[in-house]
């Protein structure tokens, strides 16, 4: 008895051990085949490009040309399109004809995404920071406990229990409706910012409750304000287990798909968000993100053997950004850690 | 003998003891009727205490008799604890009523200093320690600061010990060292008292030593209340001695009085080891 249930959890884990593997594996093999088949040299500094990381999705044609199956992205396409006719009309021959099937996103890169997905997650982090450790520091260093505490902290846990697509909706009626900001990174800013929040706020009052009552004591006892005590005694040892929770945050704003479809996010768009007439018009634009782009091409385009490569790659650029916003948090935290130890 | 809590005869022995400071010195804080309550109970009844300038006072007393509320009342910690009041009475220093209404607390801290029963260094460099105070209040010139530094660690008999690495995190010190550290951090905004709420509690008997012969310079410069649990420190570097008992001030004198000659039995009780 004692042996097989040691055996059912031993077992249980090796399962979690092969679905983790597995699905990383699958990530990794199939889109690291996408990411670095598409390096390419090029005659300028510095003599290499990825089209996968640096182009936009473009369609991409098959055809069939002097008997040989071609692949080839929209804009190769054409200029090989009129490159051919001209070089046939030259040598007085009938333009040739060209009959090729197309198949959309499953050329070019994703660099868009992968911007829009960068600028999603840096600008809806900031107000998510900033929102939810000024009202962590309200309620652990001024707030009097009471039963408007307790409302607010009931109201912070129910906003932690709510599924991310309700908050899509939320963002889509409050932000792009009623405040008429239409698709935009501002919108997909708030709606992201609102859903990570619960986890902020948690997670920096714990963080400032961890720091000994003894720095608050000592910054007052010489004539320290309260704010002055918070902002240079309290705060700065706060700051490592408020990027802790932060890095969870970051995992979970980049991932969300449900709170930027009605918000933020763009199927397609061909201009960069830096591409912009006014300053403005940079908040009340709408981006391309990865985990959108994920969903487009798993589930809205018709699916054939071209698809796969575009949506692995995506999964597996996904995963290393993602990877990486968390590692350099990470260091981050090490370091302010190492600064401020008792 | 009971312990005096339980003899009728010793609760109606309350001295009214409006007791007044020590000849040729001068009176800095006077307390009044003093009434505190932590929420609904009361902590401090009744207490009067004139404590001269330049003095060291010692409060001795047992666990909870309320000596070291009546510390933190001196430069108003209380406030920052849920539910305190003063209900009562009044404290004042220099003729001004710290409770009063135009009074700032946080200048009032400038003034009254405070060394707590846990040496808590901030986890800065040494230099940024001492150097808090004054940054605070807007100094920012490097030639000052290096100088109060200096003065600092050297009114703190910390000086030689530490000159070498000021720029180095202030919990690298040894224990002794720290409360030193926060001894000097406290000096370094220049106050005219200082509390020390057992400042050598966790301390060993050598750094314990260190910080009383600390307290015999300072008290040149400064107004020095200690609340201390031993009373042989209280006997080696106190002038006047405040017993506390129950909230309630029992007795207040020249401390080789207190020790030698107490004129309450529960004064006398307890220097002599018999409770607390």
């Amino acid at each position: 008895m004692e042996k097989s249930t040691f055996w059912v959890f031993r077992l249980a884990t090796y399962l979690i051990l092969i679905a983790g593997f597995s699905v990383f594996g699958d990530i990794v093999v199939k889109g690291s085949a996408t990411v670095f088949g598409a390096f390419k040299t090029t005659s300028t500094f510095p003599y290499f490009t990825n089209t996968f990381l640096t182009e936009a999705p473009e369609s991409l044609y098959v055809f069939e040309h002097k008997g040989e199956k071609r692949e080839m992205g929209d804009r190769e396409y054409r200029a090989f399109r009129e490159k051919e006719t001209a070089a046939a009309l030259a040598a007085g021959q009938p333009a040739p004809q060209f009959k090729a099937d197309s198949y959309v996103y499953s050329a070019g890169g994703i660099w868009p995404c992968i911007v829009g997905t960068v600028l999603l997650v840096v600008g809806s982090m900031t107000i998510a920071l900033l929102l939810g450790v000024s009202s962590a520091i309200f309620l652990s260093e001024y707030a009097r406990d009471g039963a408007f505490v307790r409302f607010v902290r009931l109201a912070i846990l129910n906003l932690a229990g709510v599924p991310s697509i309700v908050f899509g909706l939320f963002g889509f009626g409050m932000f792009v409706i009623y405040f008429d900001w239409n698709v935009s990174l501002l919108a997909g800013w708030f709606t992201l910012a609102f859903m990570v929040l619960p986890v902020v706020i948690t997670a920096s009052e714990e963080a400032l409750k961890a720091v000994p009552k003894g720095f608050r004591e000592g910054s007052l006892a010489l004539g320290a304000t309260k704010w002055q005590t918070i902002r240079s005694n309290v705060l700065p040892y706060a700051l490592p287990g408020i990027l802790t929770s932060s890095i969870l945050g970051i995992a979970r704003v980049a991932g969300e798909t449900a709170p930027i479809m009605f918000t933020a996010a763009y199927v397609v768009r061909d201009k960069l968000p830096w591409d912009v007439e006014k300053i403005s018009d940079f908040f009340f634009q709408g981006v391309m993100a990865l985990p959108y782009h994920i969903y487009v091409v798993s589930s809205k385009i018709p699916q054939n053997e071209y698809t796969a490569r575009v949506q692995y790659g995506t999964a597996f650029v996904f995963l290393g950004i993602v990877a990486l916003i968390a590692a350099s948090s990470i260091v981050l935290r090490n370091k302010l850690r190492g600064r401020y130890k008792w | 003998m009971d312990t005096p809590a339980a003899t009728p005869a010793s609760r109606t022995f309350n001295v009214p003891a409006t007791a007044s400071a020590a000849d040729g010195a001068q009176t800095l804080i006077e307390i009044d009727s003093f009434d505190f309550y932590y929420g609904a109970k009361q902590a401090l009844f009744d207490i009067n205490l004139r404590l001269a300038d330049k003095r060291v006072t010692a409060f001795i007393g047992p666990s909870g008799c309320g000596k070291s509320t009546l510390l933190r009342c001196l430069n108003r910690m209380n406030d920052l604890i849920d539910g305190t009041s003063v209900k009562r009475g009044n404290v004042k220093i220099r003729g001004i009523d710290i409770y009063g209404r135009d009074v700032d607390s946080i200048e009032l801290r400038k003034r009254v200093g405070m060394v707590f029963q846990k040496s808590n260094p901030f986890p800065k460099s040494i230099y940024e320690n001492i150097t808090y105070g004054l940054r605070i209040q807007g100094v920012k010139s490097k030639a000052r600061l290096d100088e109060v530094v200096e003065k600092s660690l050297r009114g703190a008999a910390l000086w030689d010990e530490v000159k070498d690495r000021l720029h180095e995190s202030g919990l690298g010190l040894s224990g002794g060292q720290q409360q030193r550290l926060c001894i000097a951090r406290t000096i370094a905004v220049e106050p005219e008292v200082i509390l020390m709420d057992e400042p050598c509690s966790a301390l060993d008997p050598i750094a314990t030593a260190k910080v009383e012969e600390l307290i015999h310079e300072l008290k040149k410069q400064f107004t020095i209340i200690i609340v201390t649990h031993s009373m042989q420190q209280a006997a080696r570097c106190s002038d006047q001695t405040a017993f506390f008992y129950m909230g309630k001030l029992v007795e207040f004198g020249e401390t080789r009085d207190i020790f030698m000659n107490p004129k309450n039995p529960q004064t006398e009780a307890y220097v002599s080891g018999r409770f607390g």
